[in-house]
């Protein structure tokens, strides 16, 4: 079982993509998964070091062409939005070696 | 408690305006009339929505503004105002707005908590619609006593 870094990205990476977390975060205890999740901005978040992204369709444009999943959000409060489009990810992730 | 977050003159109800910047605006003038922040950062707020898009609408008809600290902040706090009639801030997805949260935190983590009980009682169905139909703020800090939010 492999922690993957997965990373929350808005505008200024203080605000929704707080909330973001927090929604994923409650997904991921539900399932017993254990990850780092970290929230990054605009400017910032194509240097950081991830596995995969959740974020807006607003930001998604920012991680055009990238190799890593990126999940597009559309209710930043709606849990089983969340796990919907990103739990298979996650666990795929989780066990890779 | 959501509740300690919250006094009277950092709420309003049924708010009626005309487009969402003026939305921001008054959300906003709650803050700087208690020395939460300046009006620059209110500014600030309209301008990052301006730039980044209208990704602030983070569910369906809730929108979360704010800035960086470094734009005004002087304390951590959120202002909580409902939009009536509903206001559209151009995001296809979740529009239009009639819950509009702005809030204001001094550093990257002091506002963290105050984030985590706003969600937690957001995630409520129940609890946003009485937020949405609710008209004075003892109804308010009642419920949220109650549902100790």
């Amino acid at each position: 079982m492999k922690k993957i870094k997965i990373m929350m990205v808005c505008g200024f990476g203080l605000g929704s993509s707080m909330i973001l977390k927090m929604t994923l975060d409650k997904v991921l205890k539900n399932h017993g998964i254990s990850a780092e999740t970290f929230c990054s901005d605009e400017a910032t978040s194509r240097g950081e070091f991830f596995d995969m992204v959740f974020t807006s369709e607003e930001m998604s444009h920012l991680f055009q062409g990238s190799s890593k999943p990126i999940i597009v959000i559309k209710n930043f409060l709606n849990p089983d939005e969340v796990e919907e489009k990103g739990l298979e990810t996650i666990n795929k992730l989780t066990h890779e070696e | 408690m959501l509740l300690d977050h919250l006094k009277s003159e950092l709420v309003q109800f049924h708010v009626r305006t005309d487009n969402w910047q003026n939305a921001v605006r008054i959300g906003g003038d709650l803050l700087v009339q208690q020395g939460i922040c300046t009006k620059e950062y209110v500014e600030a707020c309209i301008q990052a929505s301006l730039k980044l898009g209208p990704y602030m609408v983070l569910s369906p008809g809730i929108a979360l503004a704010h800035s960086r600290p470094e734009d005004g902040a002087l304390k951590v706090g959120m202002s909580i105002i409902t939009l009536d009639p509903p206001i559209s801030f151009g995001n296809k997805a979740n529009d239009p707005v009639r819950l509009l949260i702005t809030f204001c935190g001094i550093d990257h983590d002091s506002h963290i908590g105050m984030l985590q009980e706003l969600a937690t009682f957001l995630m409520d169905d129940q609890n946003q619609q009485f937020l949405l139909a609710v008209t004075t703020v003892e109804e308010l800090t009642g419920y949220l006593q109650k549902s100790k939010g």
